[in-house]
């Protein structure tokens, strides 16, 4: 049923249930909001109306009414620009703005915040209110998440982000008043907490109390020390991110000027995690088939995103046996570099520097877990996210947008369509499945557009004919959905072969550390559209036919599954105490 | 269960305390709650676990999530929100001074400072050997025998720095 009201004085009807806000939204009038959080596509609908920014005049109420949280009534008469609701509104920023610090100019959201743009939005030039300032420690104990909480503005997003979406249930509002904050619980350190460092939070939060670690200045030492060999690597989603942060549309594909880019800054060599994720398909592969055909320890998990990884440590250390021991395409891609690599041009691993590009906060906490290093050398020494590349890119005065385009080093540049859809959920999965039905048929398969693993939905499932084996496979991704997965599998009301789970709802292109999107999901849409467009104009689209994987195979590894292959590049999980 | 916490809840005992929560919980959700209303009986359960236990260390507290399926930081932060409920290790004699307007025009800041000064421990604290708390709570409405002090649940009227002494010595296990 239709509700009938007037906003503005102009009429609309909405359907039952709608709020205030959604009203005005199909009349383009813009009301403005800070912590409200709205996102279709994985069902989150964050309105804790605690920031009364969005107040508006509704006739007959006495009250002003948060217009993200007041459902529409018949015959509603809602006034937006009042100069009561105006007034309230500049009053409830001068009083947030009263708590929190004014330094923008070298806060880690500068520009990405909405709280400043919402000062902007609302032309408010001067503060009337001068009250305390809370005080807090920075939280710098995890090499992934830094918080800063003397800007936490008590929106509370990050809580739903932790809590409601991922269920990893660190985040809280501790004490009352003007001493609330949000943390863990026994105000922990996040290092000491069972946070996985999904960066969801940091993506939810609107202001700077939640950000990555920085890690540019550790890069750009290296990269002007003479005396090592800087190798980079670009995980999948970066190239169809990255381009947001220069101006350019969502969705554009900007891979060759990320190349270029990365050789302007002055790295020896420019490579690409996809060539790794080609060589965690022939892995994991391998293992799939195995376990099929043994019978045991199925379903297998990916073990591609180390929140999730983490993730099931903390929470099913039951289940601890069922990810592929494959590490992820980061650390293979380190471990390769350090060793087959190295050996090739004659570097010791020790002179070698190894920097990630990674969608993810998550991955800097990956990198640093003990089992991937080697007598004090790390497989992967720095990882910086999407944004801070973009930053590095922008100091280094390079135009990014104008870059020609330019390939990826060889011989850990090359890669495959199969490799690049890692980046969205249901691409691992994809891309296992076109490398298992050829190995299973023993045939060149030509039908290798999975579709039903696609798209943002946070559990897809799948039945697929391979040979004469009816292979059951399932996708998730967000870490509620698969703790929903997982607690149907271990009460036996669920079987499939193979399950892909990914810690970001969307995949990695929803990445804790890629550029913020604000709650537009529309920018995600694009982003997934540009990964499979990637995948559809590559040459090679199954991981098996990369050459430079054949290759090292050849020289190095022998074959998949071989104790070369599982010396390098695999490895074992933890269960870990809450 | 065995307790790991640090803060050491006790040691003896605690697998029956621990029984004694599990059956109080299991008692309120068999009334037959849908899951998504659990946590309406949390509050509850921190009670009982409060009075259970004297304090809610970190083991309660995960337990408690446990049992009702909530995330450990938001017990916590219910733990907070509430002044009542504590995740400190309380002295067995709470003193608590009453500092509400009677009391403290009466000399209610005096009396306790001399606890403070005898007991060695600021407000809200506890001495190291577990004997005592102190703390200050806003009127109990006896403002005719101001300024007053609670031990336990004992109220002590027209209290001076004086008789801080004798009180503290009557305090015996």
């Amino acid at each position: 049923m239709d509700i009938n009201l007037t906003i503005n004085g102009q009429p609309v009807s909405v359907k039952a249930g709608s709020t205030i806000l959604e009203a005005a939204e199909k009349l383009d009038i813009r009301i403005p909001t800070l912590c409200h959080l709205k996102m279709d596509c994985f069902h989150v609908d964050h309105r804790s109306a605690s920031c009364r920014v969005c107040v508006v005049e509704v006739k007959g109420r006495p009250n002003l009414a948060p217009a993200c949280s007041t459902p529409v009534a018949e015959g509603m008469e809602v006034k937006t620009n009042s100069l009561r609701a105006i007034n309230a509104r500049r009053t409830m920023l001068d009083l947030l703005l009263s708590d929190h610090p004014k330094d923008c100019l070298i806060c880690p959201k500068n520009l990405h915040c909405q709280l400043q743009s919402l000062a902007q939005e609302l032309g408010l030039h001067q503060l009337l209110f001068k009250g305390e300032q809370s005080t807090y420690n920075r939280d710098l104990s995890s090499n992934a998440i830094a918080r800063d909480l003397d800007k936490c503005i008590m929106c509370r997003r990050c809580e739903t982000a932790c809590n409601t979406i991922q269920t990893v249930g660190v985040l809280s509002a501790v004490g009352r008043g003007f001493q609330a904050v949000v943390a863990p619980a026994g105000l922990k350190p996040l290092a000491e907490t069972e946070c996985v460092f999904c960066g969801q939070c940091v993506q939810a939060c609107p202001v700077g109390a939640l950000s990555e670690i920085d890690c540019k200045y550790p890069v750009w030492r290296a990269l002007n020390d003479p005396t090592k060999t800087v190798v980079v690597q670009t995980a999948p989603a970066v190239r169809v991110a990255i381009g947001e942060c220069f101006g350019m549309e969502p969705g554009s594909i900007s891979t060759g000027k990320l190349v270029h880019a990365l050789q302007m800054l002055g790295f020896d060599k420019v490579f690409d995690t996809d060539w790794a994720a080609d060589l965690t398909i022939m892995e994991e592969t391998t293992e799939l088939i195995e376990r099929i055909k043994k019978n045991e320890k199925l379903p297998i998990l990916t073990s591609c995103c180390p929140g999730w990884v983490k993730f099931l440590e903390h929470q099913f250390p039951d289940l601890i046996y069922m990810p592929s021991s494959a590490k992820s395409p980061q650390q293979m891609f380190g471990a390769i570099a350090k060793s087959y690599y190295a050996q090739k041009i004659g570097v010791e691993p020790k002179d070698m520097v190894v920097v990630s590009v990674m969608p993810c906060l998550s991955k800097k906490y990956e990198a640093s877990r003990e089992e991937f290093s080697h007598d004090g050398v790390r497989d992967v020494d720095i990882v910086i996210s999407t944004r801070e590349l973009a930053d590095m890119i922008r100091e280094a005065g390079i135009r990014f947008d104008q870059l020609e385009d330019r390939p990826y080093d060889s011989p850990l540049g090359e890669s495959t369509g199969a490799a690049v859809i890692f980046g969205a959920t249901g691409g691992v999965l994809e891309a296992a499945l076109r490398t298992a039905a050829d190995w299973i048929t023993g045939e060149d398969v030509k039908a290798i557009d999975f579709e039903a693993v696609r798209g943002l939905e946070g559990i897809k499932e799948a039945t697929v004919k391979v040979g004469d084996l009816e292979l059951r496979a399932a996708v998730c991704s967000g870490l509620g959905n698969a703790r929903k997965l997982l607690e149907r599998i271990r009460r036996g009301e669920a079987h499939y072969h193979a399950i892909e789970i990914m810690a970001c709802p969307g995949g990695c292109l929803n990445g804790g550390g890629q550029p913020y999107h604000g709650g537009d999901e529309t920018i995600l849409a694009k982003r997934l559209e540009a990964l499979y467009r990637a995948d559809r104009d590559l040459p090679i689209r199954k991981s098996h036919e990369n050459p430079s994987i054949q290759k090292i195979y050849e020289e190095f590894l022998g074959e998949p599954g071989s104790h070369a292959a599982h010396k390098l590049l695999h490895t074992t999980y933890t269960p870990r105490k809450n | 269960m065995s307790c790991q916490c640090s803060g050491g809840c006790g040691a003896a005992g605690d697998s029956e305390k621990f029984a004694e929560l599990d059956r109080f919980i299991t008692e309120l959700l068999s009334r037959g709650e849908p899951p998504e209303r659990r946590r309406g009986n949390l509050i509850q359960i921190l009670h009982r676990a409060q009075h259970i236990f004297g304090y809610l260390p970190e083991e309660v507290q995960k337990f408690v999530a446990e049992r009702l399926d909530l995330p450990r930081a938001e017990i916590y932060g219910v733990i907070s929100f509430y002044s009542y409920f504590t995740d400190q290790p309380v002295g067995r004699y709470k003193i608590n001074v009453c500092t509400g307007t009677a009391c403290f025009v009466k000399g209610a800041p005096k009396v306790l400072d001399e606890f403070k000064r005898q007991l060695n421990i600021r407000e809200g604290e506890s001495t190291p050997d577990g004997k005592f708390f102190l703390g200050a709570l806003r009127c109990v409405g006896a403002c005719s025998l101001a300024p007053v002090v609670m031990v336990n649940e004992r109220v002590y009227g027209n209290m001076t720095a004086d008789k801080v002494a004798g009180i503290l010595a009557e305090c015996t296990d």
